[in-house]
């Protein structure tokens, strides 16, 4: 492992080289999305100039190529995540599909009027609305482990929500709008008495956190490439062999089927089952790619940078007046969420853009957070490995020069 | 004024305001000059689509000329709005209806009229032709 060094991974990201509106940019925008490092570019680069073919069903030389590089990176993220078996890690095209896949594989099979399913008050978008479909469908129940003003989780209130009509949890690892890093392991482990599989979404842990969903004993987590370096297009779902083979598959198509009659269509195997049609073969390579380049640097020291980042960018922005952080958990990753008195958050996202400085403003597809915070939305700082101190301080200097213009 | 000499004139202002932050300046300061929405119009109705703020927006025809009012709660969405009521505000739905408002593009704003904006200058523009349109056969 080489050690942590600032300077060697900025330059491995050609985008962060670029100016913004004439100034050179802040990109502090990645829990939307993740800038790509040059390895990544190159295979992309690579795999349309030299080995470009469909997967999974030529003889020929370059279709067993690119077959090959893309379970590579099944194989890769297996071991990244230390799943028990390469079979369980399903491609995607991204987190939402992921729990698209689940709600409704593991809905048509387990889930019938009356029963339960619970999330938590913090849930991206696509961690609410998939399940709500389902109930819809289903007559089945939504329930939702409420947080209180600093962004935990009641976990008294969750327990006394399990019950026997309880079917799947489903919760964030860490929040998107927030920075909550959940304590995942309580509530598998809370589920796991109750006879309840549980869904992690890792969207935004996985590039911050190392995970083990063996020692988790997570029943699915899902993940994006895109918020960890690799194009977008390509996610992950992990399900464990038990769960996964007793759901039915997702889509009907080529890749996911074993003998096809008019009569009658047998399955495959995992994890084809779960794969119709066609992949996106390039961004699924790249997330090989992007793995050994996390890998390289190492999860812990990624942590460790990216926690002690957090902290400074916390301290400093608390000194301009007015500010009020939005998700003060006890343990947090990456997130700096906040509104300033008085101002618009899509007023400050302005200013900054043309400062050069990359935030998100809004509702950050979490809506039920800002209703029970009762804002409109709030600005949104978020962090990768290579965000700097001056980053930071150059964001703090123009969000006081936005506050100062728009008061 | 007619429109385009409304426009014409907003050109020069605009001309004058040498770097992008005295332009928002200028705007944020016309935002507080907007004619604003009676409190009761504040409705669902009259909000604009499309925008990460709150904008409203009410028609009124008057003597068949359609004066706007509005209102936002982001001070530079409120400045665009009140850019918008400056140059269509007090005309008949016709001239409104068939207005090109070459202004936007000259005054610099034209990355705001993409459809993905967060600001809703564009759906601002639709929502006040759609009114226009609409009043026409009052008039």
């Amino acid at each position: 492992m080489k050690n942590f060094d600032i300077n060697n991974i900025r330059a491995d990201f050609p985008l962060l080289k670029r100016e913004v509106n004439g100034k050179p940019l802040v990109y502090l925008d990645n829990g939307a999305t993740t800038q790509k490092p040059q390895v990544v570019i190159d295979a992309l680069v690579n795999y349309y100039t030299d080995m470009n073919a469909n997967v999974h069903r030529g003889v020929h030389y370059l279709s067993q190529i690119s077959t090959d590089a893309f379970e590579v990176t099944r194989q890769k993220v297996q071991s990244f995540i230390n799943a028990e078996h390469d079979y369980e890690i399903i491609i995607t095209k991204g987190t939402t599909d992921s729990i698209n896949l689940v709600a409704q594989c593991f809905g048509q099979a387990f889930i019938d009027k009356d029963d339960e399913i619970i999330i938590s008050a913090m849930e991206h978008h696509s961690n609410i609305v998939p399940w709500q479909m389902l109930c819809d469908a289903k007559g089945a129940v939504l329930k939702v482990i409420p947080m209180n003003d600093h962004g935990d989780l009641d976990m008294e209130a969750y327990k006394a929500l399990l019950s026997a009509k309880t079917k799947i949890v489903s919760v964030t690892y860490v929040s998107n709008s927030l920075g909550t890093i959940n304590p995942i392991e309580e509530i598998i482990a809370l589920a796991h008495s109750n006879n309840t599989p549980v869904l992690v979404d890792a969207a935004q842990a996985v590039q911050h956190i190392a995970l083990d969903v063996q020692k988790l004993d997570a029943d699915f987590l899902v993940f994006s490439g895109h918020k960890m370096y690799a194009p977008t297009g390509v996610g992950v779902l992990y399900g464990k062999e038990k769960w996964l083979n007793a759901m039915p598959p997702y889509q009907g198509g080529g890749d996911m089927i074993k003998d096809v009659t008019f009569e009658k269509t047998t399955y495959n195997e995992l994890p084809f089952k779960f794969e119709a049609g066609t992949p996106n073969i390039e961004a699924g390579i790249c997330l090989a790619h992007a793995i050994d380049y996390i890998n390289e640097i190492g999860l812990d020291a990624i942590q460790k940078y990216e926690d002690d980042l957090l902290a400074y960018a916390t301290a400093e922005i608390l000194k301009i007046e007015g500010v009020r952080i939005i998700g003060t958990a006890n343990k947090k990753s990456s997130v700096l969420s906040f509104i300033v008195d008085g101002i618009h958050p899509y007023d400050i996202g302005v200013i900054l853009d043309k400062l050069g400085i990359a935030v998100r403003t809004g509702h950050h597809c979490a809506q039920p957070v800002m209703a029970q915070f009762e804002i409109p939305g709030t600005v949104r700082a978020s962090l990768a490995m290579y965000n700097t101190k001056e980053d930071i301080d150059t964001f703090i200097k123009g969000l006081q020069r936005a506050v100062t213009m728009l008061k | 004024m007619t429109i385009n000499e409304i426009q014409d004139e907003l050109i020069e202002d605009f001309a004058f305001y040498g770097d992008w932050m005295e332009k928002y300046e200028y705007i944020i300061q016309l935002g507080k000059e907007v004619p604003l929405i009676d409190e009761a119009h504040k409705q669902d109705q009259f909000i604009i689509k499309g925008c990460q703020s709150r904008v409203w927006l009410y028609p009124e025809l008057k003597e068949g000329k359609i004066l706007f009012t509005a209102d936002s709660d982001a001070i530079i969405t409120k400045g665009l709005v009140s850019l918008m009521v400056k140059v269509l505000s007090g005309h008949s739905p016709k001239e409104i209806a068939n207005a090109d408002l070459y202004f936007i593009d000259q005054i610099g704003l034209k990355e705001h009229l993409s459809p993905t904006r967060a600001n809703g200058l564009l759906s601002m523009v639709k929502q006040m032709k759609m009114y226009a349109i609409a009043l026409q056969s009052k008039v």
